[in-house]
């Protein structure tokens, strides 16, 4: 079995993401991003496990995660996803999505977008809790239970759907390009159809 | 520390918070002005330095393994392992000094550097302390080996002899350096005297005229005898084999062999363990157990356990003179020698500002069931004491308040108390975070806890009008009164709209309807809504029937069900049957006698006044025709 290797990092890491490879280069990729949660700073951050100065190949180093680069990121990273190869998109639990761009070359971070208050209540904020990309749409989904589909290049929301669910959205997904797949915290799974205008699901299931 | 001068010489006053105090200037006269700031005094800052950080992840992961190893083995058998946990923990410390040794080397920040400087002498002492406790307690090494190890120690926490080494062989002509004789000094002192050997060997090639003395030298040097604890030789022979050559020694000395070389005279009288010679090379010793070490290994190398702390007395006595009173770490140090395991505990509570060292060593100690136990005014013993106030230290951290929750679990008598107190105190920002600190309570059988927090975060999701996020958090709980009032929010809105608002949660309810009685009422109200949808006239007609005489619906919506009665007694179908109607009719008649009794509202309104009585007058049509024709269904015989 392939030696398991441990790092603490003094943060609690929330989510872990492969970064996408070109699909021409067979490669497997190197290169991870992380989110942090439940500290009073929390950060973005890209790490790298490929052995690229020190030459020597013993076995304890290769491996080793090394941070390249990192961003704070206000609220605790609920989720966090590639948009495509530079571009990641995290959802924080003050109710903000905010896209990232990841520079290889000079192996820094820089904020793209933000929407602030993509998820909230009327006097208060709304954690965020899952999103999921398909260039350049992202659709996300929050304890307000509400769905939100955001596209990468444009200001505001493209669509929300108000009233969702009456309880927490955990999670989100992709069935097909333009159907979603939600579940909330009651155990029911609802199938959203986003080529029609109406506000309720296609169909509920429940577990 | 408050190092703020201007507030010195004011009165304050303070105000306790979680962690921390709040102290702000005060008066205690009318008169004078008074200063606007509030200062934070933060009890730990060392939990929040991102490497410390570390050390109290990767400690946390040792001591629950510790907590995990088997009770039935006799303790004998254990001692590698507890010595192994040992040295896990100090080389957990002695990677979080390398990396703060690093960040203070290369911080700009002038301040910062001092800072890290700081915390890293105060690992350093740590981890002297710790490896003196695992040589004289854990490993309790017997006389032979005692010796073998406090050399070890030694030798583990001087490494500027290894560097100046390096720089005079490195050099041109290392038998000139000007540091030479001190690395040969320092490593006869450290009773290396292979490398010793080695160095003077460059020497006598330089000099081939004192060949002969440089000779006798090595020759005294290899023939030192050090005791093999895994061999065969037992202590006593080794003792009469040490005796002998520290005699030759003696021999060579008196016989002026080496008068003709100072150095090697010097060497010699090292050899034999003569204290003013050692102490003249105090600034090679640097300390006075260094000092205590080399005097053993070259009088007394068979010293017992039990003759250390004459020796360790007398040795402090003789190198610090009297400049001035001995530093905590030397009184923490000679306790251990005397082996007061609770001195050196009660001293390093004293002298260190965080918990953590003392709690993990006193509860390893306690492991290999070194520390009597003591019954403290509290009722535990020190070790659940030291445990119990470093998890409570840690819970004030934001984030490694989940560390704490293994150290509770671990002190038998008090750990569940604190946990329970402490965990409700926990800042809930997020449905997710509010769910893992449920899973604690939940797998620790804490209901009243669990019940608090779901509670909480119904009262949050109720505030922003989140029905049924309420609603689910008080299943969860099963806290039968709060999910009554948001059943009672579900029917007032249904009155006030006409429609139920979040039909999926209350669709699909299932078991849990049955938490409390609005709530199995909301369900079944809204099943019959399904099922006079689908046009199941007759079963919605017997559920509704159902709800009133189980006395399921509350007395104030008997009206409301009454009237969603009228469509289905006015079908053209008799859907209620004779027997159904006669029960219908006492219902109202229940209803209208409770309404005429003069404790009712006597300030409703006319207008309202009379629409009730409209409606009470329809349904006994209604309901008078609906029996003329059931009885008329039911009495005709089919032919």
């Amino acid at each position: 079995m392939e030696n398991i290797n441990a790092k603490y990092v003094s943060q609690k890491i929330s989510k872990t993401r492969w970064c996408p490879v070109s699909y021409s280069s067979l490669q497997q990729p190197e290169v991870f991003a992380t989110g942090s949660w439940d500290n009073e700073d929390n950060k973005v951050s890209i790490w790298s496990i490929g052995n690229h100065n020190n030459s020597g190949l013993e076995d304890g180093f290769e491996g080793d995660p090394q941070i390249l680069c990192e961003h704070k990121h206000g609220g605790d990273v609920l989720d966090l996803q590639f948009l495509d190869q530079e571009r990641m998109v995290s959802a924080s639990s003050t109710g903000a999505v905010t896209i990232f761009r990841y520079h290889p070359n000079t192996h820094t971070i820089s904020v793209l977008q933000h929407w602030a208050r993509a998820h909230s209540y009327p006097c208060d904020n709304a954690p965020c809790t899952a999103l999921v990309c398909s260039s350049p749409e992202i659709v996300t989904v929050g304890e307000d239970g509400r769905i939100v589909v955001f596209r990468a290049d444009q200001e505001g929301a493209v669509r929300v759907i108000e009233n969702a669910d009456s309880s927490t959205i955990h999670a989100v997904t992709y069935l097909k390009t333009t159907e979603v797949l939600t579940v909330n915290s009651i155990g029911q799974l609802k199938l959203w159809d986003l080529r029609q205008q109406s506000s309720s699901p296609s169909q509920i299931l429940s577990l | 520390m408050i190092l703020s001068t201007e507030l010195r010489g004011k009165h304050m006053g303070f105000a306790w918070g979680q962690g921390n105090i709040f102290v702000y200037e005060t008066l205690f006269k009318a008169t004078g002005s008074g200063s606007p700031f509030i200062h934070e005094v933060r009890k730990d800052e060392d939990i929040y330095s991102p490497i410390l950080r570390k050390l109290f992840n990767e400690s946390h992961h040792i001591f629950v393994g510790l907590q995990t190893i088997r009770e039935d083995l006799p303790s004998k058998n254990k001692k590698p392992q507890f010595v192994s946990i040992s040295k896990n923990y100090r080389s957990v410390i002695r990677a979080c000094m390398e990396e703060l040794q690093q960040v203070a080397v290369s911080t700009k920040n002038a301040e910062m550097s001092v800072q890290y400087g700081n915390q890293v002498s105060i690992l350093l002492a740590i981890e002297l302390i710790w490896n003196l406790c695992e040589v004289l307690f854990i490993d309790a090494a017997p006389a032979g080996s005692l010796l073998l190890h406090l050399l070890d120690w030694v030798r583990l926490h001087k490494a500027d002899v290894d560097e100046k080494a390096r720089d005079v062989l490195q050099s041109d002509s290392p038998a000139e350096h000007r540091d030479y004789w001190d690395v040969v000094v320092s490593y006869v002192l450290q009773g290396r005297l292979d490398e010793a050997r080695q160095m003077l060997g460059k020497k006598a090639t330089l000099t081939p005229a004192a060949n002969n003395i440089f000779k006798m030298m090595d020759n005294l040097l290899s023939k030192m005898p050090f005791y093999n604890p895994g061999g065969t030789q037992t202590l006593t022979e080794f003792d009469v084999k040490w005796r002998h050559w520290h005699e030759e020694v003696d021999r060579c000395l008196q016989d002026n062999s080496f008068a003709s070389n100072q150095h090697l005279e010097v060497l010699c009288k090292i050899l034999l363990g003569d204290e003013d010679t050692l102490l003249e090379h105090k600034d090679l010793l640097g300390t006075w157990y260094h000092f205590l070490v080399s005097r053993l290994l070259f009088c007394h190398p068979t010293v017992k356990p039990t003759e250390l702390h004459y020796y360790a007395q007398s040795c402090m006595t003789m190198f610090l003179d009297s400049r001035s009173a001995p530093e905590p770490l030397d009184s923490i140090l000679l306790a251990a020698f005397e082996f007061d395991i609770h001195q050196v505990i009660k001293d390093c509570s004293i002298a260190l500002n965080n918990w953590w060292f003392v709690a993990h060593l006193t509860d390893l100690l306690d492991h290999c069931k070194l520390l009597q136990s003591h019954n403290l005014h509290f009722g535990s013993n020190l070790r659940e004491f030291l445990l119990l106030e470093y998890a409570s230290g840690l819970f004030t951290h934001h984030s490694l308040w989940q560390l704490a929750v293994d150290y509770f679990d671990h002190c038998l008598e008090f750990g569940r108390v604190y946990l329970e107190l402490q965990i409700e105190r926990v800042p809930l920002d997020t449905e997710r975070k509010a769910l893992k600190v449920l899973r604690i309570c939940e797998q620790r059988q804490m209901s009243e806890q669990v019940r608090s927090i779901c509670k909480i975060m119904a009262m949050r999701a109720l505030r922003n009008n989140r029905l049924g996020s309420a609603l689910s958090w008080s299943i969860r709980a099963k806290d039968a009164a709060f999910a009554t009032l948001i059943s009672e929010r579900f029917l007032q809105d249904y009155c006030a709209k006409g429609t139920f608002s979040d039909l999926d949660l209350i669709d699909n309810l299932g078991p849990a309807m049955l938490l409390s009685d609005r709530l199995t009422f909301l369900g079944k109200y809204r099943e019959f809504h399904k099922l006079y949808g689908e046009k199941r006239f007759k079963e919605a007609a017997k559920l509704l029937l159902s709800l009133m005489t189980a006395k399921i619906a509350p007395r104030s919506f008997w009206m409301t069900l009454l009237t969603d009665a009228l469509p289905l007694l006015e079908q053209k179908e008799v859907i209620f049957s004779a027997d159904q109607t006669y029960e219908l009719m006492f219902c109202l008649e229940e209803l209208t006698s409770s309404l005429n009794t003069p404790s009712s509202d006597s300030d409703k309104s006319m207008q309202e006044e009379d629409v009730e009585l409209t409606k009470v007058e329809l349904l006994r049509l209604a309901l008078s025709r609906n029996l003329a024709m059931a009885i008329v269904k039911e009495g005709t015989v089919e032919t």
